[in-house]
């Protein structure tokens, strides 16, 4: 299946959001991912099942003032 | 010195350090260690699959020091509260620093998305230190909606120019009912010094320590600066003479003729 993720395709054997990142070897803690503009909490990503052309959004830290 | 407390947090040192523009980050967290910062601020960027950069979070997570997200890069009070949510499940903290500059040029906040987030955010539990205007009135506007301090602005982010807002500031500081962080335009440890000095609570300062030759000395400069300048602030600093005209310091009697 492929996905998009920070607007580029990925292509995934993941089912779930949680196994999508851990395939990613993304950690759990510094990062926060949005479905649709939305916050998707960390306590759903393993619920939350991918789809075709679902669009992720990841983020992290940077620096920053 | 007396205690700075934010939202229940107390503080004890003045100066509040960002982690932008420094050549690596273990040059950043050597200026942060040397500057004695409880606050650090941080921002967020997408994840590249392909982008294998240190980790900046690692260097900065300490229990003495307090995070403070910002929003940079959103341009009105709906990006932000969406930055702001983003930030909080990433890094499990409510603190946030609220920034909305959609101007790229000069990077001034927006003053009515800025009020705009705050009321929400303040609604959604966030601890809002917003970023704004030297404006006395707008100062106000955001205390009354719940901002835990204000952080008005010395100059354009990233010019060094010091407090161009001098006037603002201090009727800021005169009224305000929450701590007065100057940010932005900071660019010397003088500066810093004349801010507190006036009676701000604090000071953020990122770029002046960042670029400087050697910002883990600069650091230090700028935590004496800070705690010069408060300490004469709570001393209480003696008033300045209208006109040039001297007042003797020490007795005119004549003692060596008769």
């Amino acid at each position: 299946m492929k996905v998009w993720l920070n607007n580029k395709e990925v292509e995934t054997d993941s089912i779930t959001v949680s196994q999508f990142l851990e395939e990613l070897l993304l950690p759990r803690y510094g990062i926060a991912v949005a479905l649709d503009n939305k916050l998707l909490p960390q306590g759903q990503w393993s619920e939350t099942l991918l789809y075709e052309g679902m669009r992720l959004v990841v983020i992290k830290a940077a620096c920053g003032g | 010195m007396e205690k700075l407390v934010i939202a229940g947090r107390e503080f004890r040192s003045r100066l509040f350090l960002g982690t932008g523009k420094f050549s690596s980050n273990d040059l950043m967290k050597r200026a942060i260690n040397a500057s004695g910062t409880e606050m650090v601020t941080l921002a967020m960027k997408r994840i590249e699959l392909d982008d294998k950069d240190d980790d900046m979070l690692q260097h900065i997570i300490n229990p003495n020091i307090q995070l403070l997200p910002n929003t940079s890069g959103v341009r009105n009070a709906e990006e932000a509260i969406f930055a702001a949510q983003l930030s909080r499940e990433a890094f499990g903290t409510n603190w946030l620093k609220l920034e909305i500059h959609p101007d790229p040029r000069y990077l001034l906040p927006d003053s009515t998305e800025t009020l705009k987030a705050t009321e929400q955010l303040v609604k959604m539990g966030f601890v809002v230190l917003p970023y704004c205007q030297a404006d006395p009135t707008l100062c106000k506007r955001l205390e009354e909606a719940g901002a835990a301090t204000v952080m008005p602005l010395g100059a354009p982010i990233g010019t060094n120019k010091g407090l161009q807002t001098r006037e603002f500031l201090r009727i800021i500081i005169e009224q305000s009912g929450v701590p007065v962080v100057v940010d932005a335009g900071i660019g010397a440890p003088s500066h810093a010094a004349e801010a507190m000095e006036m009676g701000a609570a604090a000071c953020l300062v990122n770029t002046a320590i960042a670029v400087a030759g050697n910002p883990e000395r600069m650091a230090i400069a700028f935590k004496q600066a800070v705690e010069a300048g408060r300490m004469a602030y709570e001393s209480g600093l003696g008033l300045q003479a209208d006109s040039l005209v001297a007042e003797a310091s020490s007795p005119l009697t004549s003692f060596l003729n008769d």
